[in-house]
């Protein structure tokens, strides 16, 4: 059946790990739409939350690094960083391998893409499953792009990506809810962390929310690197949630720059 | 010049509490199954968080080695603006792609390309 959420988040480590650190208005602010955006997810009533990640070498490296992957198993532990250092507790997230499996297979019809029956989950997906299904009720299927090492893959193959992702989620009997999730503009962990390019930030938003394809594969990974660090790589994400809302129209709910968590913090939905 | 075995030392040492074990008792040879250079080798063992941004670990590797060995978030900010302050450019990855020489020149760089793009509106200062 059609899509029943999708969505984008952000997911640095800071916004739970350095939680302490941050202005305390723009922290709640953020917070209060990660809990509404919660709220929205579950009303929608998932059987499976599809969870698309821009993973940070916990399990793809360069020795056979994947442009595309699926997780396949009944359950992913995490996080992979230290719990104190992230704020988040160690927890084992229930799968679905056998429904991962029917996925993939749809998936396949149109996309290339890697299957991983192991996978352990960083920040990138800790940190939007503590907000989202702080129970961790609901079986996650974990995507992933590479967004970390180049080469990478083009925002246009990551569109289509995105479109197979959502024939797939069109072809099953469950309900799916889909998240993207990553930075905007952004340098995590690099001495420039806590740089933040709002006006371009708003820029790719409003794009986004108009869901207009030309406009949001118009950019270049020299210029991305240039304008919005290395972590702007990561609108692989959010692109492949474009594609897979076909044409539905955006909503920011929050954006706010927040630079001890290194990125605008951002909360934005699909009205489907 | 081997990034390549730095960074997957560096992805295992931050996936494998047995290889975490084996580095914090300094055994030898742990690093026999990795081509590394003499500077490589010493940076991993001194735990120097500079110079390996430097040689161009990712920092999404580096974080992790920075917060195992219990260095604070500021600290390690700090620790990168140091090593390029003290060895130069990033020689290699990621953040060598348009020689990138650190935050100040970075933010020179970009404001010269186009005087009317606001490239800092929030600064990195207010991180630490």
């Amino acid at each position: 059946m059609p899509l029943v959420f999708a969505g984008v988040c952000s997911h640095a480590p800071g916004i739970t790990g350095r939680a302490d650190q941050a202005d305390p208005d723009s922290r709640e602010e953020f917070y209060q739409a990660f809990h509404q955006m919660a709220d929205d997810l579950k009303a929608s009533r998932p059987d499976v939350l599809v969870i698309i990640a821009a993973e940070h070498f916990a399990n793809f490296f360069m020795n056979n690094m994947p442009s595309y992957a699926i997780g396949m198993a009944d359950f992913y532990d995490g996080p992979i960083e230290d719990p104190g250092w992230l704020g988040i507790d160690p927890v084992r997230v229930p799968g679905n391998a056998e429904l991962s499996e029917r996925f993939i297979a749809e998936v396949m019809e149109h996309a290339d893409v890697s299957y991983a029956q192991e996978w352990k989950f960083d920040h990138g997906i800790m940190v939007p499953l503590h907000f989202l299904t702080p129970e961790y009720d609901v079986p996650v299927i974990p995507v992933n792009i590479n967004c970390q090492g180049p080469p990478l893959s083009p925002l246009s193959r990551a569109w289509n990506f995105g479109d197979a992702l959502r024939h797939a989620a069109d072809r099953l009997e469950e309900r799916v809810a889909v998240v993207g999730t990553g930075g905007i503009s952004h340098w995590p962990a690099t001495p420039d962390s806590g740089k933040i390019n709002e006006p371009w930030d708003r820029d790719f938003l409003d794009r986004w929310c108009r869901n207009d394809r030309s406009a949001l594969l118009d950019y270049h990974d020299t210029s991305i690197y240039a304008e919005a660090g290395q972590g702007g790589f990561e609108i692989r994400t959010f692109l492949a949630v474009s594609a897979a809302a076909r044409g539905a129209r955006g909503t920011v709910h929050c954006y706010v720059p927040i630079p001890i968590f290194a990125v605008g913090c951002t909360i934005a939905t699909y009205q489907m | 010049m081997s990034l390549y075995y730095v960074q997957k030392f560096l992805y295992e040492l931050n996936r494998s509490p047995e290889v975490q074990s084996r580095y914090r008792s300094g055994e030898t040879g742990l690093f026999d199954s990795y081509d590394l250079t003499d500077e490589e080798r010493s940076a991993l063992t001194s735990a120097d968080v500079g110079l390996l941004y430097h040689l161009g670990v990712n920092g999404q590797i580096l974080m992790h080695f920075a917060a195992f060995h219990q260095i604070a978030w500021a600290d390690y900010l700090q620790l990168m603006r140091d090593g390029i302050q003290q060895h130069g450019p990033v020689r290699e990855g990621v953040y060598a792609m348009s020689g990138y020489e650190g935050t100040e020149a970075h933010t020179e760089a970009l404001r010269s390309e186009d005087s009317t793009a606001p490239v800092n509106p929030t600064d990195a200062k207010g991180d630490v």
